[in-house]
Parts: structure tokens; sequence; C-alpha cells
């Protein structure tokens, strides 16, 4: 079976799926809009906030925190991308990838453990 | 023709695997409410059909019938979209779990690899509902809940490398047959620490006690679905519903031995072998759908910092420790 074979019966139902996914989600929009009422109203389209009248823009400023731990996601997600390949060869390649992925998790532990010391993971005010 | 045959058969496959999904989700809605309510001393529901048994069928007709209520403060793009990217990408993860020897819509050789990152596509819907809202709720509601499943993301993933090194493939239905030789046909003896990980961090991935911060109803009221309602709402409750099954099929695959019989369990009861093999997969799935209503029935919910902790402290580091040692047993064995 050549490699182009292969890709075709095998992602080619994939992408099937994902379209039928996509499909059905649209389908149900497409029949609730066939049945529901809309009957809409100025009050009704101001945003829920406990009965109270709405102050002020939501898109302003909010907590730095949030940015720091995206920044932390995308350093650890990037070293998870690494261990997944070196997880599936490294019996192949022998000790010298064993030692060399140990060394990999030393250099991200300091990391971590800088973060830690900045106190990034700690929610806490006080 | 040949294209077209596949493209048949894929349809065919799709429709019958999808529409005994969608009924799992239906009822698993309907489980969920029982036995919240038996572990609370009631009955749950009860009116619609003996022992309420069509309730699922009579919501789905509600929200059906429901108005779609679009403010008028919310980016109306983004807004509306956001709920098809969440069903969408938590529909689409099942293109590849298998449900038994070769019942599968496609085997390819990443699986697990598609399994995480389709399911990742899933955060942007929830971003985008409580970004475009407009509403403070929703707003805080998606911040939060952007932030703790890309934090449990990496535990997740992590805990998932212990079963690649012992497997040695991507492929699902290869780490299924790969744990036959291992303590009761499962990787969930060598694998515990990275089970437990996997357990924790899939209760926090898909917004669940003790984990569901982001709906928290009684600071954030539902959390970034606040401004969504009707058939749009259901969308998303049907998302957060398909994850938990993507996430308990992988934890049966991974870590229970997926389709097959514990051969302990044979060796007592030898008829035990002529049930198929989907029974034993749908029945390992149960227990973890019925895992994620237990503890939503038992547990209160952890603090926001108390969150964060747990993810970046505790389950990461646990993570990283399963794979020094899994690798260095596998290493020597």
């Amino acid at each position: 079976m050549g490699s182009e074979i292969l890709l075709r019966d095998k992602y080619l139902p994939v992408l099937l799926v994902i379209a039928i996914s996509i499909a059905i989600g649209v389908a149900m929009l497409l029949v609730s809009k066939f049945f529901r009422p809309k009957r809409p109203y100025t009050l009704k389209l101001t945003a829920y906030e406990c009965g109270i009248p709405s102050t002020g823009d939501t898109w302003e400023r909010f907590n730095v925190k949030f940015y720091i731990v995206a920044i932390a996601f995308v350093i650890f997600d990037v070293e998870t991308v690494f261990l997944y390949p070196w997880a599936l060869v490294y019996k192949k390649i022998g000790f010298y990838a064993l030692l060399e992925m140990y060394l990999f998790i030393f250099i991200l532990l300091i990391g971590y453990f800088y973060a830690l010391g900045k106190n990034i993971f700690n929610w806490r005010k006080d | 023709m040949d294209t077209l045959y596949l493209i048949a058969v894929t349809i065919i496959k799709t429709a019958i695997y999808f529409g005994l999904l969608m009924l799992h989700v239906a009822y698993a809605t309907y489980a969920e409410r029982k036995v919240i309510g038996h572990i609370q001393l009631r009955l749950g529901p009860m009116v619609v059909g003996p022992h309420g048994i069509l309730q699922p069928i009579a919501d789905i007709i509600k929200l059906i019938f429901k108005e779609d209520i679009i403010p008028s403060a919310v980016d109306r793009r983004i807004f509306t979209i956001a709920p098809l990217i969440s069903l969408t990408a938590a529909l689409s993860t099942f293109a590849v779990i298998p449900v038994s020897e070769g019942w599968v819509i496609s085997d390819i050789n990443v699986g697990i690899l598609y399994v995480l990152g389709i399911a990742g596509i899933g955060i942007y819907g929830i971003i985008f509902a409580g970004w475009s809202s407009n509403s403070k709720y929703a707003f805080l509601g998606g911040l939060r809940s952007a932030a703790q499943m890309i934090s449990y993301e990496v535990a997740l993933a992590m805990s998932l490398v212990g079963v690649i090194l012992m497997a040695e493939s991507f492929n699902l239905t290869e780490i299924v047959n790969k744990q036959a030789q291992y303590p009761m046909g499962m990787f969930l003896l060598p694998q515990i620490i990275g089970y437990f990980v996997f357990v924790v961090a899939m209760l926090a991935e898909t917004n669940r006690v003790p984990f569901d911060l982001p709906e928290a109803e009684t600071e954030l009221v539902a959390g970034y679905f606040v401004e969504y309602s009707g058939i749009r709402f259901s969308l998303f409750y049907l998302a957060e519903y398909l994850a938990m099954f993507c996430m308990s099929a992988l934890a049966t695959i991974c870590f229970w031995g997926g389709w097959t019989v514990p051969p302990f369990l044979v060796e007592i009861f030898p008829f035990i072998g002529i049930i198929p093999g989907v029974v034993w997969f749908l029945l390992k799935v149960y227990f973890h759908m019925f895992l994620f209503f237990w503890l939503r029935g038992t547990l209160p919910r952890y603090r926001y910092d108390q969150l964060m902790s747990i993810g970046w402290k505790v389950l990461i580091p646990l993570a990283l420790i399963n794979i020094v040692i899994t690798s260095i047993i596998k290493y020597y064995s």
C-alpha cells in the first residue's frame, strides 16, 4: 500500500467525521430556528448581571496572572510535545536518549523552580 | 470509485456510531440526575414516563423550542460560532476512539495525539463564548476556564506519556493490545500514578466538580455560558457531556485495558469469555461516568488558588516522576 493510499484510507474518514460533526451542529441550529419564537425587546437583550443595570464595558484590563499562566503553559506544552516522540522511540536509540531526556527535564525543572520562586502559581493575596 | 466506496462506508459507520453516542449522551444527563438525586435522598426525575425514563427526550424538545436570545452588546459573529466550535471539537474526537477490536471509524496511528489535539480546540469555544458575551460573569468564567484547562492539559498530556512508554505506540488499538501481558490485563497497576494524575486532570479538563470553577453558580451564575439560551446553550451542554465520554473512553483504553476481559475473571468464570468486547468497554466507560456523577454528588468545590496549586505544584511534578520511573524500569526490563 503506497503512503498516498494509506493517507487517504486513514485520514479521509477523519476529515469526513469532522465535516459531519460541523453538519450536526449546524443542523441542530437550523432545526431550532424553524421552531423557536423570536420576541426580543430592549431589556431582554441586555447583559445578565443579576438584574442590576450593567455599567461599563467588559472588555477591560484583567489580572496579569492569566497571561503568566498562559506563558508557563506554552513552555510546558512544548516540553510535552518533545516527550511524546521520545517516549515512542527511546528504546531504539538506547541509553543516550534516556540520559538526554533527563537532561532536558532537568533544565526545565530549573525553570519550573524559578517560576515557583517567583510565586506565579500562587494565587493567594497574602 | 474506490474513494466513493470509502466515503459511503465512513458515513454509514459515523451515522451508527454518532447515533448511539447521542443516545448515550442524552441518557447520561438522565443518569446524572438520578444518581445525584439518590445520593441526596431524592428520587430525581419521576414525571415523564415510568421513573422519568423519557426525561431526556422531553428536555431536547424543550430546548429546541426555546427562544435563542442574543444580547445586543455581544460580538455577534464570535458569539454565534462559539458553541459550534465546542461541539465540533468534542464530537470529532470520537473519529479515532475504538469501542472494540476493529470497531472504529478510522484507526490512525497517531490516535492519542489526535484526541488530545482536537480536545484542546474545545477551549477556543469556551474562551470565545466568555469573551464575546460582553458580560462580566461570562468574561470571568471564560478566563478562569481557559487558565484552568491549559494548566490541567499539561498534566493530562504528561500522564499519558507513561502509557506511551509502556505501549510504544500512539495507536489506541495497539495500546489496548499491549496491556494483555500486564497484571489484570491493564496498565492500571504499573501506571497507578499516571492514572491518578489522569483522573484528576480529566475532571478539571471537563470542568466538573470539584473543579467546576468556570461555572461556579454561587459566584459566577453559570460562567462562560451565562448569556446563552435555547439551542446554543444545549450545544455547550452536549459538548461537555461528549468531552466526559471522550475522557472516560480514553481512561478505559489507556489504563483499564479497553474491551479486553481481565484474565483472572475468565479463570474464575470461564463462560464470561463469550461476552463481546464492546460490552466490557461500555461497562468500563460507565464506571468512569459514574465516577463523575459520584464526585459531583459528594465533593465541594475547590477555591481558585487551590485549583492552581494542585495543577502546577502536585500533578505536574507527579506526572514527571511517573515518566522518569517508568522509563527507567522499562529500559532495564
